[in-house]
Parts: structure tokens; sequence; C-alpha cells
């Protein structure tokens, strides 16, 4: 999410924090996800939709318009566009201009596999647009260890060509890791280098993020250092509002400091379908389809699954800890996709309340939630089908037949003529 | 905090788009990439009749801001003016 500031409130009652207005819910959601494609050139083992393949189900690019004539009547300021890879879509560009066209502006997570400089001078141009390139590492054995052979190169390129085509202020945006936490310097000076601004977001076990959960969520101790870096760097660094159950150290981050899933954030996935949030794609956080009658305004206003996040929540087990009005339970989706109750603690909870709760998960993970749709790119063929050698009869002419036999499609009216 | 001069004339940024909501009003600056929050429907109306107003003073008493409460007022607008979303206009 952007910076916020709120202007004093004259003839508010006191003690009316805004935390409490959103809790309620937004007649239109003020940051919006959008995934365009499942498709991917990369694929990273953390990706939180577990893309790869296109869907063929995906929405036409007259349907991706009607989504945003709706966002545009809903009085969207902006979505985050994403993946996939939005800019493999070959409509990428036309609904970029289509959307600022229409006051919706976009903000855009790539890998910049398709940022030339060309497009870069495109981008540029437009002042309703703003992009992030993704990179999980400072150098390239750190990020292409997450993200694939070539990436950091491909990342470091894209972000050459913004600031050479005169972007200023694009995003540098990194997961944090196990593996990066160290590097929050090394990552600021890389920014600083392009005239880009850190973000920061925190590694979910949503998509293939949950296979590589454990090897890669940040050490406690790494959490201690990076809630200090936070501290540190104030608004000089985007979250998106990512880290709030660090907040339970003691004192908030810049933000807003609450899960926004079916109140203020929401997504839209390749094919339609309306989530809580980006990090929660599962049947159960499910809300309709921008298909549906009535569209994306019905389901966000009338959604069941989003009227129930929009009541008070439970803090269930959380609610005598001294810290939950600062973490309010920490991230619904970090709990779903790690098997713990969704009212007690995050599994990176600070008080160290989700430890005893994780270290009792079974050995093979038995009975935890598996994302609802796996994009990933095959590397084996797909299960339940026929697999082994395909049987194929080879056999010789006839020894009476001098050439082929005649199709029945043959139109030649001397077809299968034998001259005598 | 400095204010704003309330005898002057000022207008939202013509890059900021301004959405109502039940609790007031949420605003969303294109330029800075900031979201700001009018926690009241009255700075709402205040906010919407700048541009026609011949002062931000005759605003407020257009929306039907009560004198004492004139000060809290130019307060809010004056942190609007810093953070960009309002700009001074010339009559």
């Amino acid at each position: 999410m952007t910076a916020m500031t709120a202007s004093p409130a004259p003839g508010t009652a006191p003690g009316t924090r805004l935390v409490d207005l959103f809790e309620r819910g937004l007649d239109a959601p003020i940051c919006l996800t959008w995934e365009l494609t499942y498709a991917c050139n990369l694929a990273c083992r953390h990706c939180l939709s577990s893309s790869g393949r296109r869907d063929p189900r995906e929405l036409s690019t007259a349907e991706a318009k009607a989504v945003i004539d709706e966002l545009e009547a809903m009085q969207v300021f902006y979505v985050n566009i994403g993946g996939g890879e939005p800019t493999v879509r070959s409509d990428f560009w036309e609904l970029l201009d289509y959307a600022t066209a229409h006051h919706v502006g976009v903000k855009f997570s790539t890998n910049g596999v398709r940022i030339t400089p060309e497009a870069a001078r495109r981008l540029a141009a437009n002042d309703y647009v703003d992009v992030q390139i993704s990179l999980d590492g400072a150098t390239a054995e750190v990020n292409d260890a997450v993200r694939g052979p070539g990436s950091y190169d491909t990342a470091v390129r894209a972000m050459k060509n913004l600031a050479d085509a005169g972007m200023k202020n694009f995003k540098l945006s990194v997961v944090c890791t196990r593996h990066n936490i160290a590097q929050m310097d090394e990552f600021k000076a890389l920014a600083d280098t392009y005239g880009a601004q850190l973000r920061l977001t925190r590694l979910r076990p949503s998509g293939r993020g949950a296979d590589v959960w454990d090897e890669l969520h940040p050490e406690p101790a790494q959490q201690r250092e990076l809630y200090d870096w936070l501290l540190a760097h104030g608004d000089q660094v985007l979250t998106g509002d990512s880290f709030f159950h660090l907040s339970a150290y003691g004192q908030s981050l810049p933000g807003l400091n609450l899960c926004g899933a079916g109140r203020v954030v929401c997504l839209i996935d390749p094919i339609g379908d309306v989530y809580a949030c980006p990090f929660a794609i599962h049947e159960e956080f499910l809300a309709g389809n921008v298909r549906e009658e009535g569209g994306f305004a019905r389901v966000w206003r009338g959604s069941e699954l989003f009227r129930d996040l929009r009541e008070p929540q439970n803090g269930g087990a959380c609610t005598s800890c001294a810290f939950y009005d600062s973490c309010k339970g920490g991230c619904m989706a970090a709990k779903f996709f790690t098997g713990l109750p969704l009212d007690g603690p995050d599994p990176e909870c600070v008080q160290g309340h989700g430890e005893a709760l994780l270290a009792a998960r079974p050995e093979d993970r038995a009975g935890i939630p598996k994302p609802s749709a796996d994009h990933s790119r095959r590397t084996a063929p797909a299960r339940g089908r026929r697999t082994g050698p395909v049987p194929v009869t080879l056999a010789r002419r006839r020894e009476d037949l001098d050439r082929p036999p005649v199709s029945a499609c043959a139109e030649d009216p001397l077809a299968g003529l034998r001259a005598p | 905090m400095p204010g704003i001069d309330m005898d002057r004339a000022w207008d939202l940024h013509p890059q900021v788009s301004v959405r109502p909501e039940p609790f007031g009003a949420l605003l969303y600056h294109f330029g800075t990439r900031k979201l700001s929050f009018l926690k009241d429907r009255r700075l709402l109306a205040v906010v919407q009749t700048l541009k026609d107003a011949p002062t931000a003073r005759d605003a407020c008493a257009t929306a039907g801001v009560p004198a004492p409460d004139l000060d809290r007022y130019g307060a809010a607008l004056a942190a609007l003016h810093r953070s960009s979303m309002l700009v001074e206009r010339t009559p």
C-alpha cells in the first residue's frame, strides 16, 4: 500500500481511529491486486500464486476492460497488477493504456523480462503508471537461488532501462527471506543507484511458498534485525503494510497495521475469481467471480465471506496477550497455510507464541490446506494420465501394392487408374 | 505548525482524486502516490467547495462550519497543503 497520511479530524469523536473505521470495510477497495495471468517465464520457488502455465479460462481482453470499467465506476484509485508475469499477456500494454485512460492508476509487478528501453520510455511517459521490479537477493547468488538462473541480470537490466528512460521512484520489490535479511543495506544502495524506492514484503506460505516456507522464512533473530532496520528507515522504505505482526515488538511500524483482507484489499485472479487477499488463493477465501451477474462490485459489496471478515474478529487464544492490540493476531493467510488456527497466533509471532504450534505440525504436513489452484509448469507428466511407452504398430507395405492405396478424398477422376 | 492563508483561494491539486466514504473521504494523489483521509463529511464538503469559493474562509462558511470550529478546519486544510493535496489558486 502507498504511504498514508491522515489529516486531523475536526468534529470526529476522540478515540475514533481510522483502523476502527476500516475494520468495517469500505464501499470499494483501496488497494486491489489483479493477477492478469498465471503464465510466467520464471518459476520462483516461493511463488505465492503457483504460477507457470497460462490458464485457458483467463479473462479475455474485453472481459478485462469490463472489469476496468467497473473499477472506474467504483473509484478504485489504482490496481496492483501482477501474475504470473503480467507483461507476457499480448494485450498487456493495451490494458495498461485502457486503465490509465479510465482514471484507474496501475502499479504493476514484473521480473523485468519485457522492460526493454522502448517499454521503459513508454512507462516513464505515463504519470499514472508505477512499476515494481521483483528481486529477492542483492546479489545474483542469493537471488537466482530462489528466482532462477539469469533472473538477477534481467531485473537489473530492467532497472537500468527505467532509470535511463527518466522513470523516477519506481519500486525495487523484495520478499524478505532467511538468505537476504542481512542484505537490506545493499538492497537500499541498489535502489538508490537507479533512483528507485525500496519496497519490502513478507514471505508468505502461499502457493509454492508453502513448500519452501520452513527453509526460507526469517529466523526469530532475523525478524528482530528486520524490525530494527525498518524502524531506522521509516517512511523511506515501503512495506505494503506487510509486517504488522512485527509491531508486537513494541513500537508500531508506519502503516495501518491491520489485516485488510476483504476490508480494504482483495485479489482478482486471472480467471476472474475474487479472493479476500493475494495470499489466500483457496476455496475458503473465495468470495465470487467477476463473470457472475453484478460483476466485481456485487462480490465486493455482497459476498457473505467479505461480510464475515468485516465483523469484529475474535482474538481467540491471543486475546489475553498484551500485544494483541498492536498485531491483531497477525496474518490470516500465514496461519491458514501453516495449518494454525485462524483465531490463534501468527506462525511468526514475535512473542514466540507460534513456535509450539509449528513444532506440533505432523512431519508429513498432513491435513494442512493446499492452494486451490496450481499452475506450476510440469516437470513430469500430469498425474492420472497414462505414462510409459505409447504402442504403435509399424508394418511394411503389402507386397502386392506398388504404391499407396487411393485416399477416399482423392478428387482426380483418374485416381487409382493403372496404366495397362 | 504553519497554517494556510484562509483569505486566499485554494483548490485540490489536479492530480488528486476524491472518493467519498461513509466516514468522510479518501484522497489519492497520483503524482506523489500518497493516500490521505478526510475523517469527516463536513471537511469533505469544504474541500469540494474550495474550487468555487473566493477564499478558504468562504468555503468553510458555505459548507456550514460553525465559527468556533474554523481554526480546526483551517488546520486540517493546512495538513492537506503540506502533503501537496491542496494548491493555491488564482481566483
